[in-house]
């Protein structure tokens, strides 16, 4: 089939939400494939009927550092649900030499709509800092740095003063889907036969 | 109240989506007691219902879809029914169902409800999947319905295991239009799952119940006697209208149910499709010809399109995208756009048309009976539903507030159903009814406000199992229709022409929950053993007709034919063949049912009068 899309002119704008978003997703992947508040797979999404939101917290100094294995299921769920709903598998195995902005901007829509979607119903996401970007902010002494990375003229004792560049995410939420015991989360799509 | 029924439960089964909501009747210690006595108003909590999402994925969301999917033997892995409480068999219910449903409608049950009260067939008979291939296993809309009640059922339990969902006082909600076969039905498929406690409610009367509890006790400052409210619940599949009126009674303000519309088979997924095939309309003039599995991908965009154009007045187009099928995205993705005027003349135009009062739905006569399908309704004007009911209940609040008039006139408006959310159609159904009201020289009607459109029904059953308890006001309905039997008047016959008909009323208008009717003088002779048919009607607009009453004469408008009824008399103690006079007395039970009873002239005994009659 042969279409001829018309596209509106903010394509470069798309393309950037687009990798924006797909990193996003990414680290909200490897957050909780890795991180120290996720659930074992099985039980992710059981606090359902929990109220209220469950704050990521700051991580209690260990004795002796500790790598954590990583399991991808979770993560892997994930790519099997933005695959479902926003084709991400596809779009990002795709060659995009060749088609024009127009063409490659409307199947980002795809993306970006599904993506979106998804994000809403499984995430609960927040800024970390609700102060405007490129204001100058205060970081008290005993600031978490897990939740505030300071970057260039690192010097001397808190409070540091300097300007805020990006104002961080933080999940608030995650509830994905639960997995029947046996179910194969590396099958991200089945293939399709229709009959 | 009995060891483990703590809650009350609202259930909200619905034609595309159920809902169950609950309130903790009996708060577990004092605090809760006075706090709840201080706010004078308990809330209710909706019940995230565990559910497959997809093969393989469990969630736990607000809404069920009542959707059944009969899944093939090889088409998932039993592993990827497994739900919380165990597998689910071949059968799926909910979200999961919907989605393999989408792409294999053969065996998808959809709609279930609306066959349920669709008098044309044995709703006991396994009849869905309609027109499925033989190999698919049916059920009938009575065990499709008795499945969602009873998925709602075991997700309850597996969540409240100390207080089984059988031990809890149950409000189901039915559709105001609903006929007593259609009632008893309903309370049918919950029983058979355990749920006996169980009581039914109409869903306009729901949703105000929702409002009454979400105002708290605000709501005898918005609304005030001499008031008529007007319901207007448009849901996925169909339109509910109910009138309630406001009075006063020893210094206390009441609120009485009187009237309710016709059942009308139309709603949101009329109005997607409707988008859909416009847009179809608009490609295949472009020459781009779409296959079938396009149009059904449009029909979602367009529902999420339709959701932003009407929310957003800045919006003028929204993009739509109908990615391929394949792996491929590039080169072969559909790409249009809905604009603000497609949708306007489409859904606000089409569905809401600016008519005047006078404006009736065109009703073309229907084709023979022996067509299978749901009476959808032809009329798409939800306008002239509406105008056609205002006006044909012009007399219902006479006996509240005297004055004839040529159509009531409605003070305060209320809406529910998720149709309605969106600002545009809510401001277009207001400014129609207010328009009319303008003409009439009547004040404009408020919009109560604060309803939740979608949950409100199943948050105002849970809370009506409260009121039940003796808390806060009741709204006074009783039976929303008259009804008659049949009688062939014994008149020499003429050739050609049928015996002359009359209708004895048998069950009055407004009749309330437990009480009855003294039996008839009216004799009708049952013969032993063999199953006697009647003919049976009922009226929504004639109010004043006492039992026993015989009309010789109706319109068609007055008195509509409903499904036969159908006595018979066990032979026990008495010979076959055996002619007994009886007369018929009806009653109302708590359930909120109506029950027609044979009683013989001895009196000693009473049968049941079967509404829904097996063998047409």
């Amino acid at each position: 089939m042969e279409f001829n899309p018309v596209m509106p002119t903010s394509i470069d704008a798309l393309h950037l939400i687009l990798g924006g978003l797909s990193l996003v997703l990414l680290l909200v992947a490897l957050l909780r494939g890795a991180g120290k508040n996720s659930d074992n797979s099985t039980t992710a999404g059981v606090s359902t009927p929990a109220p209220g939101p469950t704050p990521v917290t700051a991580a209690e100094p260990k004795p002796a550092p500790v790598l954590k294995s990583n399991d991808p299921e979770s993560a892997l769920q994930l790519l099997g649900l933005l695959q479902q709903e926003a084709r991400f598998i596809d779009f990002l195995n795709e060659d995009l030499t060749g088609f024009s902005d127009a063409e490659i901007g409307a199947v980002s829509r795809v993306v970006h709509e599904g993506s979106k979607k998804l994000l809403d119903q499984y995430f609960a996401l927040a800024p970390i800092r609700t102060e405007e970007e490129e204001s100058r902010v205060t970081l008290d002494a005993g600031f978490d740095p897990a939740q505030n990375r300071v970057t260039g003229n690192v010097v001397g004792e808190p409070p540091f003063n300097g300007v805020l560049v990006h104002r961080g995410w933080k999940v608030t939420k995650a509830d994905l889907p639960r997995l029947a015991e046996g179910h194969d989360p590396k099958i991200l799509a089945p293939a399709e036969v229709e009959l | 109240m009995s060891e483990g029924s703590r809650y009350s439960v609202g259930i909200d089964l619905g034609t595309t989506n159920s809902v169950l909501a609950y309130l903790d009747a009996t708060p577990s210690d004092a605090d809760s007691a006075a706090q709840a006595a201080d706010s004078g108003n308990p809330t209710e909590q909706v019940l995230a219902v565990d559910q497959l999402t997809q093969p393989g994925a469990v969630e736990a969301r607000a809404q069920l879809p009542s959707f059944l999917y009969q899944a093939h033997v090889a088409e998932v892995s039993a592993t990827d029914l497994s739900l919380p409480w165990g597998e689910s068999g071949s059968q799926l219910v909910g979200y999961a169902a919907r989605f393999l449903g989408a792409k294999t409608p053969m065996r998808l049950v959809a709609s279930a409800k609306s066959w349920l009260c669709h008098s044309g067939v044995d709703r006991r008979s396994p009849l869905l999947p309609l027109n499925a291939p033989d190999d698919v296993a049916r059920i009938s809309p009575l065990a499709a319905s008795a499945a969602y009640l009873n998925h709602l059922k075991c997700a309850w339990n597996h969540r409240f295991p100390e207080h089984p969902l059988e031990q809890q006082e149950i409000t189901l909600t039915v559709p105001a239009s609903f006929d007593p076969a259609a009632r008893d039905l309903t309370a049918e498929a919950a029983r058979s799952i355990g749920l006996n406690r169980l009581t039914l409610l109409e869903e306009p009367q729901a949703a105000l119940y929702s409002w009454v509890n979400r105002s708290g006790d605000q709501w005898r400052e918005q609304v005030s006697v001499g008031d008529v409210v007007l319901v207007v619940d448009i849901g996925g599949g169909t339109t509910d209208l109910s009138l309630v009126a406001v009075t006063e009674q020893d210094g206390n303000l009441e609120l009485n149910r009187i009237a309710v519309g016709d059942h009308i088979l139309l709603g949101g997924d009329n109005m997607d499709l409707a988008l859909a095939y416009r847009v179809k309309a608009k490609l295949d003039a472009e020459g781009k010809a779409l296959q079938p599995w396009q149009i059904q991908a449009l029909t979602h965009g367009c529902r999420d399109a339709k959701e932003a154009l009407l929310g957003d007045a800045e919006l003028d187009a929204v993009p739509m995208v109908v990615p391929s099928r394949g792996s491929k995205l590039l080169g072969s993705t559909l790409r249009t756009e809905l604009t603000r005027e497609e949708v306007e003349q489409t859904l606000v135009d089409g569905f809401f048309p600016l008519v005047g009062i006078a404006e009736h739905p065109r009703q073309q006569p229907r084709g023979a009976l022996t067509q299978m399908g749901l009476p959808y309704a032809q009329d798409a004007g939800v306008t002239r539903h509406l105008a056609a009911f205002l006006c044909r209940q012009a007399n219902a609040a006479q006996d509240f507030f005297g004055s004839a008039q040529d159509f009531i006139k409605p003070t305060a408006v209320l809406f529910n159903g998720g149709v309605l959310k969106a600002p545009k159609l809510a401001q277009r159904l207001m400014a129609v009814i207010n328009g009319w009201l303008q003409q009439a020289g009547a004040e404009p009607a408020r919009l109560l406000d604060g309803a939740d459109l979608d949950l409100a029904v199943a948050r105002g059953a849970a809370y009506y199992g409260y009121v039940r308890q003796g808390h806060g006001v009741r709204i006074r309905g009783g039976l929303a229709s008259a009804y008659y039997v049949g009688i062939e008047s014994a008149m020499p016959a003429v050739p050609g022409m049928p015996p002359p008909l009359q209708a004895l009323c048998v069950a009055p208008f407004g009749m309330e929950e437990g009480t009855e009717t003294t039996p008839g003088a009216q004799e009708f002779g049952l013969v032993v053993g063999e199953p006697v048919t009647f003919r049976f009607f009922g009226s929504t607009v004639r109010r004043d007709d006492q039992p026993g009453m015989l009309l010789d004469y109706w319109s068609d408008e007055e008195l509509q034919e409903l499904p036969p009824i159908q006595a018979s008399l066990p032979a026990e103690g008495r010979s076959a063949g055996e002619v007994v006079a009886v007369t018929l007395a009806a009653r109302v039970n708590e359930l909120g049912t109506l029950c027609l009873e044979a009683i013989p002239r001895d009196g000693a005994q009473r049968w049941q009068v079967e509404f829904d009659v097996r063998d047409q």
